[in-house]
């Protein structure tokens, strides 16, 4: 028993770590942080820079967050998990300007406005002030992968959309420079995918697409449900005939 | 310094750098209330209240405080503090002043505190300089100005947008395309003509 209960808190931790991924993407399901993945996916490095500065801030704050939530008075909650992740945030900014200059200077103002990133402080409450720490460790890591798996999608999209290539090594310091794929194609050159407006429809492109898939799937459980509900019915109903049946034979 | 200055400051922040078109802060309440043109209306109304209050105090806060004594690295944890306390002040000030008005805007006033346009517009406005170019005082009015505008600017997308929204309920779109979709399909379409008023000033 004790071993199957193990078993079951195992599942559940890597459940916890894999719903962010796709289930629960904060992007694409939760629509949460959007203003980073309009404003930073112009390439898919920055893009990717981004989703590593979130985990690192999201998964320390949910941390700290679970370890002292017992500590924070309930009226003051929201202010100070806003310090906590601010300070995080400031850490960050810090190091990414000391290692990473390019990345700094392309994030602009979107470095420091993580601390207002709504996917950071809603995990800080509908998770981390409800968990222990190690679980909060694997949601705040878990749901900073799904995030930077989006801004990546968005990222690539939109890069290769208007240059027809990804480049890397340009914003983070990676060491060697060069680009993925390279399509030397006049369709793909439209710059209005570097712009604002590329943003929006990128994203609105893949929403759709997620929207499609999350429809047909409940469409098929639901269609799988009536079978179910038909087919035990039909079951109801012989029984009920054959019970009929008999009894009419017992009578006679 | 000359009348224009603040004219430019508004037209420039309230247009051609519109908040959530053209720098995409503020993009969760502009999905997420506006589905009806009136909640709009007050959500950009409270946004004006904090963002022209907020703006003049973390000014003050960063030339008169943090830049005097060396500690300009902690500007993001001070100024998130500031916003948050002002939030909660400006709320208790209009549940005192006048119960119609926290009805209509008590909702949307704690959502603001993690408004990305709000701490935005503030990191802006210290990224931008303004004492180099019109002294401290000076620049104090026009960050305050530019701040006005950049509030225009959110209720005028917002309002729109809800507008937009209200009529889309009636129509026919595919079920893929329901809902936040083919709101931000609108909203890139509107990003395009936006570009448009780029060379205006």
């Amino acid at each position: 028993m004790a071993k199957k209960g193990n078993k079951k808190k195992e599942l559940s931790r890597i459940a916890n770590l894999t719903k962010g991924f796709f289930k629960e993407n904060p992007i694409f399901v939760f629509l949460l942080g959007m203003c980073p993945a309009l404003a930073v996916t112009s390439s898919m490095e920055t893009g990717l820079g981004m989703g590593i500065l979130v985990i690192v801030v999201l998964t320390s704050s949910n941390i700290v967050i679970s370890l002292i939530k017992n500590l924070i008075p309930e009226q003051v909650r929201v202010p100070s998990f806003i310090v906590i992740i601010a300070t995080f945030v400031t850490i960050i900014e810090m190091l990414t300007q000391a290692f990473a200059l390019d990345l700094y200077n392309a994030l602009g103002i979107f470095l420091p406005l993580i601390v207002v990133n709504c996917l950071i402080l809603g995990r800080a409450e509908a998770f981390a002030s409800k968990n222990g720490p190690v679980a909060s460790a694997l949601d705040g890591l878990g749901m900073g992968i799904g995030f930077m798996l989006a801004l990546i999608l968005i990222g690539f999209t939109r890069e290769v959309l208007a240059t027809g290539a990804v480049a890397y090594g340009v914003y983070l310091p990676l060491g060697i420079e060069g680009s993925l794929i390279n399509i030397d194609s006049y369709v793909l050159s439209m710059d209005v995918f570097v712009g604002p407006a590329g943003g929006f429809i990128v994203i609105g492109l893949w929403l759709a697409m997620f929207q499609a898939f999350s429809n047909r799937n409940t469409r098929k459980k639901a269609d799988a449900r009536k079978r179910w509900i038909e087919e035990k019915k039909h079951q109801a109903a012989e029984r009920k005939r054959k019970k009929a049946m008999k009894e009419a034979g017992e009578t006679s | 310094m000359s009348i224009t200055v603040f004219f430019v400051a508004i037209i420039s922040s309230m247009l051609i750098n519109n908040v959530i078109l053209m720098r995409f802060l503020g993009i969760c309440p502009f999905l997420g209330v506006s589905k009806k043109t009136e909640s709009a209306v007050g959500m950009s109304v409270a946004v004006m209240f904090v963002m022209v209050i907020a703006s003049i105090v973390t000014y003050l806060l960063y030339y008169y405080v943090l830049e005097p004594n060396n500690i300009t690295y902690i500007s993001t944890i001070a100024f998130i503090l500031v916003i948050a306390s002002l939030v909660q002040l400006v709320e208790m000030f209009i549940k005192k002043v006048s119960k119609k008005l926290y009805k209509s805007l008590g909702i949307y006033l704690p959502l603001i505190t993690t408004n990305c346009a709000i701490l935005g517009v503030v990191e802006l406005n210290i990224a931008s300089g303004y004492p180099t170019d019109y002294g401290v005082l000076q620049g104090l009015f026009v960050a305050s100005t530019a701040a006005f505008g950049t509030a225009l600017g959110f209720g005028l997308i917002i309002f729109a947008f809800s507008s937009i929204r209200e009529r889309l309920d009636s129509a026919n779109v595919p079920e893929a395309w329901k809902g936040v979709p083919i709101s931000l399909v609108i909203a890139g379409i509107m990003a395009l003509a936006f570009l448009g008023l780029g060379g205006i000033v």
